[in-house]
C-alpha cells in the first residue's frame, strides 16, 4: 500500500503536528490572556478563504493573508493606543466573519466554517507539518523573553528586551497556526483548538515547562483521537475534535493541583 | 579622576493625557550613593523611575554614565496564584546559566547549598511564583534585578506588602548588597524612618522637587508639612 497517498496516514500526520503546535502556542496565548482574541482572530480567516476560493489559490494562503492583516491591526492597536484590545477585536472580527459568510461560495461554506481534514491533500499535509515545526521552534526560541514581557512589560524593557517586536513575532506565529488549524476544525472552532488544551493543562501544571508540554500533548490527543472517532462514527472531524478537547478539560478538573 | 556622577536629571517633566504628573525635577546621583525619593502616594515617584528607565515619554534631560547596567525592582507585579511559572523559570528569563541564578540567590540570602538540594521539591526555585509570600517574592524580584551584575539598582517602594520584621531584613539586605557590590541605589519610599536610616541623599517629590539634600538637613517639620500638604503626620523620633 502506498503510505504517502494513504488518506488516513496524511490526516494523522497533519493532526499530530497541528495538534502539538496549536496546543503549545495556545499555552502562551492563555498566559497572555488572549483566549478571546485567539478565538475571534480565527474568524478573520473566513474572508481570506473566500477570496482564495474565488481566485482559485490554496485556502491556506488566503487564510494566512487575512490573518496577517488581522494581527497587524491588533499589534498596532496594542502598541500605539491605550484602547482595550478586546472590545475592538469583538467589533471588527465579527464584522469580518459576516463579510466572509456573504462572499464564500455556498458549497464551500460548510468546509470553511467547520473544516474537513478528511479531504486533506499531500501538499496540505507537507505545508502543515513544515509550518508546525517552524512555529514550535520559533516559539521555543522566544519563550523565556516573551513570558517575561507578558508578566511585566516594564520589567522586560528594563532588561532591554524589545517587547513590541516579540509580541509581533508571537502574533505572526498565532496567525500561521490558526491558518493551519482551519483545515482541521474550521474557522468557527479553531479558537477551541488553541484555547481548550491550554486551559486544561493549566489546571494540572505548576511550571511553564509542564504547562506548555502538557498543552501540546492535549492538543495532539484532541486532534488524533477526534479524527479517529469521527471516522468510526462517520461524523465531521472538526466538532468531534473540539468535543474530545472539552472532555480532556473535564478530566483535568478532577486532577486539578491544589 | 573619572567623573563620579552616575546620573544627572535636568528639568524632567512627564505628562499623561495633558496632565502634568512630574514637573521640572532636577537632581544628580554619585557613584555608590543611596538616593531616596520621598513623597506621598500619587506624587509621581514611580513615574520618575519609569522615565529613568525610558518606559514613558518625557521632556527634559536624563543622562546616565556610559556603560551602566541598571537593575529594576518594580513596586509590584500583577501575578495570580495559578500562574504556571516557577521561580527558576522566572529567573531564567534573564540569567544566562544556573550559576548566575545561584549567585544572586545567595546575595539575597536564599540558601542553595548542598544540604538544601535534598529538599529540592520544596525548594523555593521549584515553587510557583504566584505562591510565594510577600517577603519571598520581593527577595526573588531583587535577585532578578541583580542578575547580570548591575551598577545601579532602582528599587520602587521596598516596603510594600511586607510586615515589619520582614521589612527590616529587606533593608538590611539592600544595604549589605549595596556595600558589597559597590552599587548605586535609588529607592522610592514614603517611609521617613527608612529614608533617615538608609539614604545618603533625599529628594522630596510632589510633582515638583520640594527638597534635595542630606535627610537630616532638609527634612524638618516645615518641609514635610509642605510635602504632605499640611498634615505632617510623620516625624522623625530621636530616641
Amino acid at each position: 500500500m502506498d503510505l504517502i497517498n494513504n488518506l488516513t496516514f496524511l490526516q494523522i500526520m497533519a493532526g499530530v503536528f497541528i495538534g502539538i503546535a496549536s496546543g503549545y502556542l495556545g499555552s502562551f496565548m492563555i498566559l497572555r490572556r488572549m483566549a478571546l482574541v485567539g478565538d475571534a482572530l480565527s474568524h478573520v480567516a473566513l474572508p481570506g478563504i473566500a477570496l482564495a476560493f474565488l481566485l482559485n489559490v490554496n485556502p491556506f494562503i488566503g487564510a494566512f493573508s487575512a490573518l496577517f492583516l488581522g494581527i497587524v491591526c491588533i499589534w498596532l492597536i496594542e502598541s500605539h493606543t491605550e484602547l482595550p484590545t478586546e472590545s475592538l477585536v469583538g467589533l471588527f472580527f465579527t464584522v469580518s466573519l459576516a463579510i466572509g459568510i456573504l462572499i464564500t461560495p455556498e458549497n464551500e461554506l460548510l468546509e470553511a466554517l467547520f473544516g474537513d481534514i478528511s479531504k486533506i491533500s499531500l501538499d496540505d499535509t507537507i505545508i502543515s507539518v513544515t509550518f508546525s515545526i517552524v512555529v514550535i521552534a520559533a516559539m521555543k526560541l522566544i519563550a523565556n523573553k516573551f513570558m517575561l514581557g507578558t508578566l511585566s512589560p516594564d520589567l522586560a524593557k528594563s532588561a532591554r528586551i524589545n517587547v513590541s517586536r516579540l509580541n509581533f513575532i508571537f502574533l505572526i506565529l498565532v496567525a500561521v497556526i490558526v491558518a493551519l488549524g482551519i483545515k482541521a476544525v474550521g474557522t468557527l472552532l479553531m479558537g477551541a483548538l488553541v484555547v481548550i488544551p491550554a486551559i486544561s493543562a493549566k489546571n494540572i501544571s505548576n511550571n511553564l515547562k509542564s504547562f506548555t508540554l502538557t498543552s501540546a500533548v492535549f492538543g495532539l490527543v484532541s486532534l488524533v483521537a477526534g479524527i479517529y472517532i469521527s471516522r468510526l462514527l462517520n461524523y465531521s472531524p472538526g466538532p468531534v475534535v473540539v468535543l474530545v478537547s472539552g472532555l480532556i478539560f473535564i478530566l483535568s478538573l478532577f486532577l486539578k493541583k491544589e | 579622576m573619572p567623573d563620579p556622577t552616575v546620573l544627572k536629571v535636568e528639568k524632567l517633566s512627564v505628562e499623561f493625557n495633558g496632565a502634568t504628573v512630574v514637573d521640572g525635577v532636577s537632581f544628580s546621583v554619585l557613584k555608590g550613593e543611596v538616593l531616596a525619593i520621598l513623597g506621598p502616594n500619587g506624587a509621581g515617584k514611580s513615574v520618575i523611575f519609569r522615565a529613568l528607565l525610558d518606559l514613558v515619554p518625557y521632556s527634559g534631560k536624563i543622562s546616565w554614565a556610559p556603560d551602566l547596567k541598571i537593575g529594576y525592582v518594580p513596586q509590584k507585579l500583577a501575578i495570580d496564584r495559578s500562574t504556571p511559572l516557577s521561580v527558576v523559570e522566572f529567573l531564567k528569563s534573564k540569567a544566562k546559566n544556573t550559576k548566575e541564578i545561584l549567585d544572586v540567590l545567595k546575595l539575597v540570602g536564599i540558601n542553595t547549598g548542598p544540604e538544601s538540594e535534598h529538599h529540592l521539591e520544596h525548594h523555593i526555585l521549584n515553587r510557583g511564583l504566584g505562591k510565594l509570600s510577600g517577603g519571598e517574592f520581593q527577595r526573588i524580584l531583587i535577585a532578578w534585578a541583580l542578575i547580570g551584575g548591575p551598577n545601579v539598582l532602582l528599587f520602587d517602594e521596598p516596603t510594600a506588602g511586607i510586615d515589619i520584621s520582614g521589612e527590616e531584613t529587606i533593608y538590611n539586605l539592600l544595604k549589605k548588597i549595596q556595600q558589597s557590590n559597590d552599587l548605586t541605589l535609588l529607592l522610592i519610599s514614603h517611609d521617613l524612618n527608612i529614608v533617615y536610616n538608609y539614604a545618603d541623599k533625599v529628594i522630596c517629590i510632589n510633582k515638583k522637587a520640594l527638597c534635595l539634600g542630606e535627610p537630616h538637613q532638609v527634612l524638618d517639620p516645615k518641609s514635610l508639612s509642605v510635602l504632605y500638604g499640611g498634615e505632617a503626620k510623620f516625624y522623625h523620633h530621636e530616641h
